[in-house]
């Protein structure tokens, strides 16, 4: 369960959101500029919000009034970035095996080969994020933020860089995954057709704020 | 060395070197690797600081990292003398309690070419950092690394080229250094004498210049194989970075 009530300003721009997210796939729609990455980026705890509270199964990451503010790496949430964001210096075994290591956890063989045949990224681990499609490397970013066991897994626009086809390659192994139920999914993104087939709850942002909170139903209005 | 030639073996051959010009190319070459191994993690310290941090005295720091590039090293020299030599407060103090004697001793070179070699490493050092993508450090962050595990493995093996990049300069630097060294620990055979110095003392005897140019060749020899090996750790570093 996620609680997030935070404001925050950026030059002239204000974010100011409140939302809850019980489990499944919460998708933040909204169009470009609306401030989603931003209020996922607080979440991870990337940005520090002006105001506000955050709490992730009754532990609270970040509450303005008793300053509380849990550094990123303590925080277990999982994070897709839009580009990816491979360690290019390691293979994608290496990389996947990262956030195990940084946050002292026991090699779970289990896990491994679970997200490994879930995202059909075995053939990649000996490679080097460089020679990577994209469609391979977002896959392997997904995996990556899996195996660290997170608490939540945040996704920015995961699909944004990749073109039609890339997408409704990817699109499955997500939907695996938010019904493989095991952690709680935040995704972000633009894209109606998208947000359709992921969402089990729809969040809508413009302009920093939240307008509307909802089945997928939102999108059609 | 990789060459087989010894002192009391090279007569007539290519390479007709004096033992103490063969002492003198050993110091060379260890005061300069010396110095650039003490002025490696200084000198990445100091570069992700200038590099990452915003904080009062900056430009400062900044310049006094640059000075010895443009002061006259027989000035950086004498700044040393002063400041470490046997009777000065700093010198004093390190001999007294670790003792640790720089005054015409090889390791008081080393410090010498350190000093001057430290701007060319911290700004080839401080580029690479500055050109990593700070985005791969929030990931980093985000899958559990503390600053300090982000910085060990994700900032350091990304600013890998840069460091190699520095330590190249900063041993050619300290391999050509003479006017701090000279100023500082003097010009002591088998003690403080480098190839640099060498040949300038073979210069100003009478019939010294054959013996000048067989240092000379060694000297070329030394800086083209250090260059061909920074070369290939640099293409092995870039490999490593983008893809393959």
């Amino acid at each position: 369960m996620l609680s997030v009530q935070i404001e925050k300003k950026l030059g002239d721009f204000a974010i100011d959101a409140a939302f809850e997210s019980a489990g499944g796939a919460t998708v933040l729609f909204g169009p470009s500029g609306s401030g989603k990455t931003s209020i996922i980026n607080m979440i991870a705890g990337l940005l520090t919000p002006d105001r506000g509270r955050v709490v992730l199964d009754n532990d609270v990451l970040f509450d303005a009034g008793t300053r509380i503010v849990t550094p990123a790496w303590r925080r277990r949430i999982g994070y897709v970035f839009q580009e990816g964001r491979l360690f290019p210096h390691l293979s994608v075994k290496h990389n996947l095996d990262y956030g195990r290591w940084m946050s002292g956890l026991a090699a779970d063989e289990k896990a491994f080969t679970h997200a490994v045949e879930l995202l059909d990224i075995g053939h990649l681990l000996d490679r080097r994020p460089g020679r990577l499609s994209g469609g391979e490397r977002q896959r392997a970013a997904v995996g990556r933020a899996l195996l660290m066991r997170p608490r939540l897994l945040l996704l920015d626009e995961p699909l944004a860089s990749l073109d039609a086809a890339r997408k409704d390659d990817i699109l499955p192994y997500l939907e695996r995954l938010r019904d493989d139920g095991q952690v709680p999914m935040i995704y972000v993104s633009h894209n109606a057709a998208e947000v359709k087939r992921i969402a089990s709850r729809v969040v809508r942002v413009d302009a920093g704020k939240v307008t509307a909170t909802g089945g997928a139903e939102l999108l059609d209005s | 060395m990789a060459s087989a030639c010894w002192p009391n073996r090279c007569h007539k051959r290519v390479l007709d070197l004096s033992p103490q010009d063969w002492i003198a190319v050993q110091l060379s070459l260890r005061i300069a690797v010396v110095s650039t191994l003490i002025a490696l993690p200084f000198g990445i310290a100091i570069a992700f600081v200038l590099a990452r941090k915003e904080f009062w005295g900056k430009a400062l720091l900044d310049a006094v990292v640059h000075l010895p590039l443009v002061l006259p090293p027989v000035v950086t020299g004498y700044l040393l003398l002063i400041v470490f030599g046997r009777r000065a407060p700093v010198g004093a103090f390190l001999a007294d309690h670790f003792g640790i004697v720089f005054s015409f001793r090889w390791i008081g070179a080393a410090l010498a070419c350190g000093v001057m070699a430290f701007p060319l490493m911290v700004r080839a050092i401080r580029l690479s950092i500055e050109a990593i993508d700070r985005r791969l450090e929030d990931a980093a962050n985000t899958l559990g690394a503390n600053r300090a595990w982000t910085f060990i493995t994700v900032t350091l093996p990304l600013a890998f080229p840069g460091v190699i990049a520095g330590m190249m300069l900063a041993f050619a630097r300290a391999l050509g250094e003479f006017g701090a060294t000279i100023t500082f620990v003097s010009n002591i055979p088998g003690e403080t004498q480098t190839i640099s110095a060498a040949i300038y003392t073979l210069t100003q005897v009478p019939g010294g210049d054959s013996a000048a140019m067989q240092l000379v060749i060694v000297s070329i020899v030394i800086s083209l194989g250090a260059l061909m090996a920074s070369e290939w750790f640099a293409r092995r570093a870039h490999a490593r970075l983008h893809g393959n």
